[in-house]
């Protein structure tokens, strides 16, 4: 007999009494009014940076700025270029030079304050980990309320991986001292801007 | 913010940041005090876990910042717990939902077999911790691959596959901040959340500045973290496979999911060509929408964070690229068959249990000799081994502070009384305790001997000298005080006082 076979079968003879499996509510009533605000208030506590909106002008000056100082920077939307393109054959590990990387959230969560990106919007998967800093541009109509709306969303059952960032790579391994930059990129700033 | 809070990090708008596994305010220890070791493994001899615990007790800066820190966890859970108004709600589904996934553990298993190899991932079987390090080690071979990066899993742990892949010439580099402390003080994670809790910033100093060459005596929080990166990236970006443990399973989709706040179980997973998750069979999940009640439980319970920085679901691999999952067993099935102690399996190892037991708080993880420590140690270890640490389920007071924080609704403190017959009636209880705990079966089952005892007890220690009160038979008096008698006990205050007037209000209800 296999393994497989011995801890089914294992399982078989002594499981419990099935128990009844209950349905998950979601938990919204009260909660689908200012997204975005709820949005802004819970990113902000994870340590993320909300890029101000200027009242007229171009929303993407700040970025345009700081693209021109940076080094290495991998754009993966059509707003605003990079200096550098991505090429998705690359190995993931050559991304390790990336100073900015910028894409796209494919959603929103506003409960959490956590953005959603699959390998759709990071082109390569380790560019959201590699780069130094990471600037995601959030369309508010892609907000959803909570966890339990995010579950409900497609990329979860069509992407190969799919992730929700909240906030920048963080640690208190020592001594519970907040430290951002851990292995990860250490900055979120997040734009919210409808899309193209 | 004291003027001296010159580590921490803040906000956009200059508050103070307590996300992850972050204090909510400043606790630092005073001064410089060698670290307390663990409980000394004898092989299959009991774990003295009183006998660590008395060292531990024995380092005050150590005591005093572990107590406050773990508190201070549990004090940020409570505020999150207040935040939500269906938290009670999360709590019964997530205890039903474990529940009816457990009964119905084989067909979903199978169920997720299917989906990750329809994914295009590979799934093995381990039915015990040595079965799973040789299953890893034949992926390693196959692919040729000598070193491995890792995140945070406590099943690798509880397999002691570190040391095994190490023996056959692998090299293992753990990639979150507290394992890789931990890994390079060659010493067992303490917590299952926050590995090197035990730790003060000035034993990572001198572990850092013994094997990856920081400068002697630079205490800096930051300048420690910053110098883990630099030297763990490296080791990352070269790795010729990676593996990740497991926070969820999804049975509908053959999904793998992590939490993890530093980005290192992504990047473990990510950067090679080779991604291999260890996971335990209880780990799993019907369906994705039930995966949102235990997201939005877990980091909250955990850390007092709403959510970790990273939640992340690996359902197939990528192009160009492998997934191995290695479901294992290693005794769970056969919890699974014991009646008083199968909901265990609920466990969502947040530490929740751990943060607010009084006893892990002043005796510290490494005094259980086990991967698991605190009341869910108490709790499960004696499942893989119950001579070893047959000790153990003594090693708490019964508040129950455990099973309300238990956010899958474990009765952990009911779990480990249930040990505590299941060692007497199976001869596993020390001598001591035992001699002690026949007498005291004896006179708290008869009321008369019972107050004469009580009567006698007090008067006794207001006189007995030191030595008779701390002896070795009184383990209660080994690291802490006898409490104060009161001078007078509640059966004789109740005869001067109430009884009197009980009989008078009785008389009086038969009267009318």
């Amino acid at each position: 007999m296999s393994s497989r076979d011995d801890i089914l079968g294992a399982i078989r003879r002594d499981r419990p009494a099935p128990l009844p499996l209950p349905d998950v509510p979601m938990f919204d009533e009260g909660r689908a009014d200012d997204l975005l605000g709820r949005f802004t208030a819970a990113f902000t506590m994870m340590g993320g940076k909300m890029l101000d909106l200027p009242a007229d002008g171009d929303p993407l000056a700040e970025i345009r700025a700081r693209v021109a100082k940076a080094g290495v920077v991998i754009s993966m939307v059509p707003e605003v270029a990079g200096n550098t393109v991505l090429d998705p054959e690359l190995m993931p590990s050559k991304l390790e030079n990336v100073d900015i990387a910028i894409v796209r959230a494919a959603f929103g969560v506003a409960e959490t304050g956590s953005i959603c990106l699959t390998e759709r919007e990071l082109g390569v998967n380790t560019l959201g980990y590699l780069a130094q800093h990471l600037i995601v541009l959030l369309d508010p109509a892609d907000l959803v309320v909570n966890i339990h709306h995010a579950y409900h969303r497609p990329e979860i059952h069509a992407a190969r991986y799919c992730v929700f960032h909240t906030g920048p790579s963080a640690t208190a391994d020592i001594e519970g001292v907040l430290i951002l930059g851990a292995q990860g990129v250490r900055s979120l700033s997040i734009l919210s801007l409808p899309r193209a | 913010m004291s003027m001296t809070d010159n580590d921490s990090s803040f906000d956009q708008n200059g508050k103070r940041l307590e996300n992850a596994e972050a204090t909510s305010r400043p606790i630092h220890a005073k001064q410089r005090e060698a670290q307390p070791k663990g409980a000394i493994d004898r092989g299959n001899k009991p774990i003295d876990h009183a006998e660590a615990a008395k060292r531990f007790l024995a380092a005050p800066e150590h005591l005093k910042f572990h107590d406050e820190r773990l508190w201070d966890l549990r004090q940020k859970r409570d505020k999150q717990m207040h935040g939500l108004p269906e938290w009670e709600e999360l709590r019964s589904l997530a205890s039903a939902i474990k529940e009816h996934t457990l009964t119905h553990l084989d067909t979903y298993l199978e169920q997720f077999e299917a989906a990750a190899i329809a994914n295009g991932a590979t799934v093995h079987w381990a039915k015990d911790g040595d079965e799973h390090n040789r299953i890893v080690l034949g992926i390693l071979r196959d692919h040729n691959a000598k070193t491995l990066i890792k995140s945070k899993s406590m099943l690798t742990e509880e397999c002691g596959m570190r040391h095994f892949l190490t023996d056959q010439g692998i090299t293992i580099t753990e990639t979150d901040l507290g394992e890789r402390i931990q890994q390079l003080d060659n010493e067992a994670p303490s917590h299952v959340v926050v590995p090197s809790v035990h730790k003060l910033r000035s034993d990572i100093s001198d572990v850092f500045a013994r094997t990856l060459g920081t400068e002697p005596g630079n205490d800096d929080p930051h300048y420690l973290a910053e110098s883990q990166r630099m030297t763990t990236r490296p080791l990352i970006l070269e790795a010729d496979a990676g593996m990740t443990g497991g926070n969820f399973i999804i049975a509908e989709t053959g999904t793998v999911v992590t939490c993890t706040n530093e980005g290192n179980a992504d990047l473990s997973a990510n950067t090679p060509k080779l991604h291999i998750v260890s996971v335990g069979i209880e780990k799993l999940l019907p369906r994705v929408e039930h995966l949102g009640v235990f997201i939005r439980l877990l980091s909250r319970s955990a850390l007092g964070s709403p959510i970790t920085q990273y939640t992340s679901h690996f359902r197939a691999p990528r192009r160009g690229a492998e997934m191995h999952i290695v479901l294992v067993d290693n005794g769970r099935s056969a919890r699974l068959a014991l009646p008083e102690f199968w909901t265990s399996l609920k466990c969502i190892r947040c530490g929740a249990c751990m943060n607010t037991c009084p006893v892990y708080r002043r005796s510290g993880g490494l005094s259980y000799g086990f991967t698991y420590s605190g009341p869910i140690g108490l709790v499960i270890d004696p499942t893989f081994n119950k001579h070893k640490f047959s000790n153990l389920p003594f090693a708490s007071t019964l508040n129950g502070s455990c099973t309300n924080v238990c956010p899958t609704k474990i009765n952990l403190h009911e779990q480990i009384y249930a040990w505590r017959k299941v060692m007497a009636d199976t001869h596993e209880v020390p001598f001591a305790k035992k001699t002690v705990m026949q007498a005291a079966g004896v006179v708290l089952g008869n009321p008369k001997l019972y107050r004469a005892a009580i009567a006698t007890a007090d008067k006794a220690l207001f006189s007995l000298p030191r030595f008779a009160l701390y002896s070795r038979m009184n383990a209660w008096g080994k690291g802490r005080e006898n409490p104060a008698t009161p001078g007078q006990n509640f059966h004789v205050w109740w005869a001067k006082n109430r009884a009197a007037k009980a009989a008078t209000a009785k008389n009086g209800a038969v009267k009318s």
